[in-house]
């Protein structure tokens, strides 16, 4: 389809009586990373959640696929992996339990394919240890594992990097770029420079303001 | 129960809205189970309420067995209403609700699957146990099964409004006293065709009625009130 997957028109946000940004328009399009910079407080994570279809505290249109959001929201959630700064990780379940459950809830998703996503991560043999007694970095390994999972075009990852060591970051970079081979998008904030892509285009939050 | 989650497990997970009410109904059933001490909360509160009711009000059987029927009821809503707080919370704090929401499939599925694992674990429990904890006031044995029948029918309602108030509620520090402000004036109903039907069995009258009324009620809640909490779990997260 030609036209940008994501377009965003003069997009307003307030909160708490402190404008984050006003007038922002943007536009994704397959194959493409953007990355949201700004400082902490600048408004990151809102806008991504805005971007998601989770808050709905703002002004201004989105388009997706040229139709407005509100429109096509069923398809627009078939075609989302959102990573959010929670990692929607149960930690009385098993990486196996949590990762079954997601395919349920998105059921393009094949659920036979749970255990090797995990290996993909690195957590093979902890299938069956409740996600309470993995370390921090694992615990946002398990939930790392939907990108392995998810044949979804548009990725919106909220620091996505956070609490993984070197080689994890190596290897989801590189998971990046082969999504973005395939026609994908991607959507992330990460106070990390990204390594080795050169399509990564950032938005800047910090003029934004109105400090 | 153990045995039936397991052998849910084995089963391949399936795909579309059957296997997704399944698959959630059996994940939060799970999570009950492996924190015990919430799971047992609602029973020992209602075995506690009515323990002290014979100390505090007076051991006289024919007395207690008055008051059974108000009592018993009353013990079992406010024990259902404790147990609600927690229905969305932890899925409110580790990002689940999020993807919730987020998923294609319809909401009003996993909401109902999780209203209906909570009640499960809640009311259904508290009228297994009615039956035995009624001994200790003296009900007679005619009015147990007007006050299985009533529990039975009721108690759904009770987790299907509670849903609500929990879901608006959800985004708060802390929402339990508003759940309670929120929820309490739509209990009443409830509440007082369970105690009549109770009272109508140990009379010898026909409990058809209030078993009509309350079923009336629960089929309206089966239907409007997971819209609700969809929408007030929707307000929630985006705020």
């Amino acid at each position: 389809m030609s036209g940008p997957m994501l377009q965003v028109e003069n997009l307003f946000c307030e909160r708490d009586d402190r404008m984050l940004f006003e007038g922002l328009g943007f536009s994704v399009d397959a194959g493409e990373i953007v990355q949201i910079e700004g400082a902490n407080g600048s408004g990151k994570t809102t806008l991504l959640r805005i971007l998601s279809g989770l808050s709905r505290n703002y002004e201004g249109d989105i388009f997706w696929r040229g139709e407005p959001i509100d429109r096509v929201r069923d398809q627009f959630c078939r075609e989302l992996l959102y990573f959010g700064h929670q990692p929607g990780v149960k930690a009385l379940l098993t990486p196996e339990e949590n990762l079954r459950w997601y395919c349920a809830l998105h059921p393009s998703l094949d659920a036979s394919r749970v255990a090797e996503a995990l290996e993909q991560v690195g957590l093979a043999g902890f299938e069956d240890v409740p996600c309470h007694s993995l370390s921090a970095g694992q615990h946002r390994r398990v939930s790392l594992s939907r990108l392995y999972l998810s044949d979804a075009p548009l990725w919106i990852l909220d620091e996505p990097f956070t609490a993984i060591d070197k080689r994890g970051v190596a290897a989801k970079e590189a998971l990046i770029g082969r999504h973005i081979a395939r026609g994908g998008s991607v959507i992330l904030t990460t106070h990390q420079d990204l390594q080795g892509s050169s399509v990564v285009r950032s938005i800047n939050l910090d003029r934004q303001g109105g400090h | 129960m153990a045995d039936l989650i397991t052998q849910a497990a084995s089963e391949r997970a399936q795909i579309g809205p059957g296997g997704l009410f399944v698959a959630t109904l059996r994940r939060d059933l799970m999570l009950s189970l492996r924190r015990k001490s919430e799971l047992v909360n609602p029973l020992i509160f209602f075995l506690m309420v009515i323990t002290l009711f014979p100390l505090g009000v007076s051991p006289e059987p024919g007395f207690l067995a008055q008051l059974a029927p108000g009592a018993l009821w009353v013990a079992a809503l406010l024990a259902t209403l404790l147990s609600m707080d927690s229905l969305f919370r932890t899925d409110f704090d580790d990002g689940s609700l999020e993807q919730l929401l987020l998923s294609p499939q319809p909401l009003f599925i996993v909401v109902l699957a999780k209203v209906l694992a909570h009640w499960m674990l809640s009311g259904l429990a508290l009228t297994l146990v009615a039956p035995v904890i009624a001994v200790m006031l003296f009900l007679p044995a005619e009015g147990m099964p007007g006050l299985m029948l009533s529990l039975l029918i009721g108690t759904p309602t009770l987790s299907l409004v509670g849903a609500i108030g929990a879901a608006l509620t959800v985004g708060l520090k802390r929402g339990g006293v508003l759940i309670s402000l929120l929820v309490l004036p739509l209990y009443i109903p409830v509440l007082i065709f369970g105690t009549s039907a109770v009272q109508a069995a140990v009379t010898g009258l026909p409990l058809g009625g209030y078993l009509a009324l309350l079923g009336a009620l629960l089929a309206l809640g089966l239907a409007l009130a997971p819209l609700a909490i969809g929408a007030a779990l929707r307000i929630s997260v985006s705020g």
